[in-house]
């Protein structure tokens, strides 16, 4: 790995400072995925501002119909969380099934965000939840908020503060691990709200996570695993690669969404 | 070069270190506390697996610098030299190990879950062993020896 000046600043000002000071310098919330990423050389910036000594980055707060999680929020903690469990108990499960316990005593809601793996589990929440990612500068609704594989609107030295999630009607997650890396092959969020049933998909996507409008269509009617059977998933933008081909994705898609669905009804 | 001031199985070491250094390798290399190992160096296998703050984590996935003023142990902390704890004990009786190189991490990881959960399930002790690889056993005796190794410490 190349070295690089470390700093840990302990505060969101003198982070964005450190960073804005610098040539080509990188955050690092939980390093789970950074630091793999610098040993392979695949990023090598000049400086690394830590993001773990500024004070309230983390923790969660149920309030005004919102869960709202510190971007800085442990996925275990997240997963043990008993007001997460009771607000959005599909949330709990999702941050559950991260990695392993080692990896999610580390990992970050915030980190994964900003990382944007197109097989990474919380995009899929944050786009089926019409979550809220609130930076130091603004805040972003999910679908202003993706923008393509490992890619967001984030602006350079942007910060992500919180993500706040509406808690809705009913919800469910479902994903297929790679046996080995344990990220989604195809991992499936469905939320029903007031304002009607969200499906997002992760791990499939060439593009990232994306929603699955025909499955929207079947369980607005009917919110049930057997709607899905009727709707189509077109596979044109979905990714090829050594695990699955398009078709393979589509179907898994379809089935993590039954489970999901079946879940989200306590059926699962 | 940051200077970092911790707390490694009780005791507490200040030194330099690059940027770069990983936690594991200011383990092994400089504090020479060689039990800690390097399996696959890419946060998948476990066998690095050290205590933060009580939290299992895996060495080779974080800064030495980030365990600045963070109380770290090792597997060496875990009992008085020449004694074994109950965990290791139980890994000994149930021979839950072949070639041995995972299993310092597997006995952090095991002693982390099982303080978090001190009447485990099997099913449980197999989900909470998902973040450490073993290429010798097919897992069963290290899931035996988990469950005893609890079960002793329970009393």
């Amino acid at each position: 790995m190349e070295d690089f000046t470390y700093t840990r600043p302990s505060s969101l000002s003198d982070a964005a400072t450190a960073h804005g000071n610098a040539d080509d310098a990188m955050y690092m919330s939980g390093g789970q995925t950074l630091i793999p990423v610098l040993k392979q050389g695949l990023a090598m910036p000049t400086d690394i501002v830590d993001l773990n000594a500024i004070g309230d980055l983390a923790g969660i707060e149920v309030a005004g119909g919102f869960v709202t999680i510190g971007a800085m929020t442990r996925h275990a903690v997240v997963a043990a969380s008993a007001e997460v469990k009771s607000a959005i108990p599909a949330l709990a499960v999702l941050a559950g099934g991260i990695g392993d316990p080692q990896v999610r005593n580390r990992g970050t809601i915030g980190g994964s965000l900003a990382n944007n793996d197109p097989s990474a589990d919380y995009p899929s929440a944050v786009m089926g939840l019409n979550a809220t990612v609130v930076t130091d500068q603004r805040e972003l609704a999910a679908e202003d908020y993706f923008d393509g594989m490992f890619a967001t609107n984030l602006e350079p030295g942007e910060i992500i503060k919180a993500v706040k999630f509406p808690i809705p009607e009913k919800a469910g997650y479902a994903k297929f691990p790679n046996p080995a890396s344990r990220y989604a092959l195809v991992g499936v969020f469905v939320a029903k709200t007031a304002s009607g049933v969200r499906v997002a998909v992760t791990g499939a996507g060439q593009e990232g996570v994306f929603r699955a409008a025909s499955i929207e269509d079947a369980l607005s009617g009917d919110f049930s695993a057997a709607a899905v059977d009727g709707a189509t998933v077109p596979t044109d933008d979905l990714m090829n690669d050594m695990h699955a081909d398009p078709e393979y994705r589509a179907n898994l898609i379809k089935v993590m969404a039954k489970r999901a669905v079946d879940r989200a009804n306590g059926q699962g | 070069m940051p200077e970092i001031s911790l707390t490694v199985n009780g005791e507490r070491v200040t030194k330099s270190v690059e940027g770069r250094t990983l936690l594991v390798e200011f383990i092994r290399e400089s504090l020479k506390l060689t039990g800690t190992h390097i399996g696959c160096d890419t946060s998948q296998c476990g066998a690095c697996t050290v205590h933060l703050n009580g939290k299992a984590v895996k060495s080779c996935t974080m800064l030495a610098a980030q365990a600045d003023g963070a109380e770290i142990t090792t597997i060496e902390g875990l009992a008085p030299e020449g004694q074994l704890n109950p965990m290791q004990k139980a890994f000994n009786e149930n021979h839950g190990l072949q070639c041995g190189f995972c299993t310092p991490g597997m006995v952090m990881r095991a002693m982390a879950l099982v303080a978090e959960n001190p009447n485990p399930t099997e099913e449980e002790v197999r989900h909470g062993l998902d973040g450490n690889i073993c290429r010798c056993t097919g897992y069963q005796n290290i899931v035996a020896a988990v469950l005893d190794g609890a079960k002793a410490m329970r009393g």
